[in-house]
């Protein structure tokens, strides 16, 4: 089985686009049944005992390799340590060296430094162009996870290749998509609290690769990914006022929105077939939530109230909207149906709620929630239940999912003039809360889809 | 230099530009500061104490008015400020007006952005009602995005939340 994924990205500078090609292949029939292995960690919201694991550096099969080798064994280990799920037994642990991706593995070795899974790798690099192949084992069973996997494509793409691995590890291991091969777009910030230069940054999850999609001529805010990753929809003042632009990712041209008339419109977001757009329009003071067709312009309203409707967010199905509104004299979540009508209020804590976004799997919805002057990134069920609290902190906001749903990124912003926003992200469970590394200010993120 | 600042230079030039064509304001923006003329710049054209300079309108009147945590409501201090505004663009027919909202930094960047188009337009329907023909004033919002003060109290919060008349001259827009 080949299956041939064509990829462009862009390369900021020169606006050059190069083609990456990733061939992946079974390289040899495993397993059918991969995800009935023993090893096995279920993602639950009790404390998790991290799967330990051990990966010894990818087998160079030629001198190019040597250095991309180290580098992917390095990525890989990365990925997986960062999700707080597993632990990296170190080499100087280790008692077998790998010497070949193909000589049979010594499991006794493995157990006796108590690793759980291990992974194996190798690399060729041949006139640009990279192969990297590797295998999990259960290493108390003493079987294979999954079939062997290879990847090829450019010695550029070697980030993306290593995140590949470090998806198909987790995968197999949780039996849950993984998230490590996903971009996300942001507002990259710099310059004083009261002179704030914006610009739309696009970059990987974990924050290598920036991209600059935008100058920052003129202020740009709450970038959306459609569910395929190829546009974004932000807000921008380019016009003069607050209107939405739609931004094709790979030739970064962009044409502004066509909305319902209106002073002001922002807050927008995907539908999920990314064939139109809901988002808020401001009138005569008032802001309500719209939707309008991307191809035909045409708009409906979907909210009618005096009150402030904005952060539009769509379920999975596509049926539903939660949305935040200050209808009841302070700002509360709400759900409707997708084309409107009657709202129901899911948010009954203290304090108030805002930036809904529904959750990929569709059972939560993130917000940001402001009580006794801190501000909180939480979680909740869609009908209102189970409200959990991840973070605390001067300013939390913006909350966005991972594509598997269990990690959410948002934006922190420092107290006093010389405050700063930068991206942090924390799982679902309140676990794992960590700065992005990310150069320079960064805020209002946008987690994109696993890539092809 | 804050995006204020640089409006208000902005709109220095433009005053004086204007006060130098005789057949647009007449000649008599020049008399007119003269008689004014208490401050040091003695009623020079243009500068603060020409009551038909935009300088006189930000400084003398008042160019932007305060609001109280989450509310879009005018105070009598307020709408004091704004009755000073509505004589002055009454008078001086040539000027258009953007009425910036802004909310301070205690809220998420989208209520903001909707608390600051309440605000801006707050403003905008106070000056129509007293007689300011809508046809001259636009409203917009910043939300947080645009403090003038950057601390994290009170202080600096309560000039944040504001309204701000930004003058614009209309032959230079239109």
């Amino acid at each position: 089985m080949r299956i041939r994924v064509n990829l462009t990205m862009r390369n900021e500078a020169k606006m050059m686009k190069r083609l990456l090609t990733l061939l992946v292949a079974l390289i040899l029939a495993g397993p059918v049944a991969a995800q009935s292995g023993p090893l096995r960690l279920t993602i639950t919201d009790g404390v998790i005992e991290p799967i330990t694991f051990a990966v010894p550096t990818f087998q160079a099969e030629n001198a190019e390799a040597t250095q991309v080798a180290n580098d992917l064994n390095r990525l890989v280990a990365q990925d997986l340590s960062g999700t707080g799920l597993f632990r990296e037994i170190p080499a100087n642990a280790f008692i077998s060296q790998v010497s070949s991706f193909s000589q049979p593995v010594q499991f006794a070795d493995w157990r006796a430094i108590n690793a759980q899974a291990l992974v194996i790798g190798a690399v060729a690099v041949n006139s640009g162009q990279l192969t990297v192949k590797f295998r999990l084992y259960d290493v108390f069973s003493g079987q294979e996870l999954g079939g062997g996997l290879q990847f090829a494509g450019t010695t550029d793409g070697w980030r993306r290749m290593g995140h590949k691995v470090a998806d198909a590890v987790y995968s197999r291991i949780t039996g849950e998509g993984g998230y490590f091969d996903s971009r996300v777009v942001y507002v990259a910030e710099s310059g004083p609290k009261d002179n704030r230069q914006m610009r739309l940054g696009i970059m990987d999850f974990d924050g290598a690769n920036v991209q600059y999609l935008t100058d920052s001529s003129s202020i740009v805010l709450a970038p959306r990914f459609s569910p395929n990753g190829d546009r974004v929809l932000y807000t921008s003042y380019e016009s003069g006022f607050p209107r939405i632009n739609v931004l094709n990712v790979a030739t970064v041209g962009r044409q502004q929105l066509q909305t319902a008339p209106g002073e002001m419109a922002f807050s927008p977001r995907f539908s999920r077939d990314g064939g139109s757009v809901i988002y808020s329009l401001s009138n005569g003071g008032n802001t309500d939530i719209f939707r309008s067709d991307l191809s035909s312009g045409q708009y409906i309203r979907l909210t009618s109230a005096p009150s402030i409707e904005t952060a539009p967010s769509l379920s999975p199905d596509g049926s539903q909207i939660v949305f935040e509104s200050d209808r009841s004299g302070t700002q509360q979540l709400y759900i409707m149906s997708a084309n409107g009508g009657e709202a129901r209020r899911i948010s009954f804590g203290e304090g108030r709620y805002g930036t809904p976004v529904w959750s990929p799997r569709g059972d939560l919805v993130a917000f940001t929630k402001q009580n006794a002057g801190r501000f909180h990134i939480g979680v909740m069920r869609t009908d209102g239940s189970e409200e959990r609290l991840l973070t605390a902190s001067f300013l939390d906001e913006g909350p966005t999912w991972s594509p598997n749903g269990r990690v959410i990124m948002f934006s922190r912003e420092t107290q006093g003039e010389s405050g700063t926003t930068s991206l942090y992200s924390v799982d679902i469970s309140g676990r794992n809360l960590k700065a992005v590394p990310v150069q320079g200010g960064a805020s209002d993120p946008s987690w994109g889809p696993l890539q092809p | 230099m804050n995006m204020m600042t640089k409006a208000t230079m902005l709109l220095l030039v433009l005053g004086t530009a204007a006060c130098t064509n005789p057949d647009r304001l007449g000649g008599a923006a020049g008399a007119g500061g003269a008689g004014a003329g208490a401050g040091v710049d003695g009623g020079l054209a243009g500068s603060a104490s020409d009551p038909t300079s935009p300088a006189y309108f930000s400084q003398a009147i008042g160019d932007r008015v305060l609001f109280a945590v989450d509310t879009s409501t005018l105070t009598p201090e307020g709408q004091r400020i704004l009755d000073g505004q509505v004589q002055w663009l009454l008078t001086n027919a040539d000027y258009r007006a953007v009425v910036e909202g802004h909310a301070d930094e205690q809220g998420t960047r989208e209520y903001n952005l909707a608390l600051g188009a309440r605000r801006a337009n707050a403003v905008r329907e106070y000056l129509v009602s007293r007689g300011v023909p809508s046809s001259r004033l636009e409203v917009i919002s910043y939300g947080k995005l645009r403090p003038i003060e950057v601390c994290s109290n009170e202080a600096c919060y309560a000039k944040n939340r504001r309204a701000v008349t930004v003058l614009s001259f209309s032959a230079m827009t239109s």
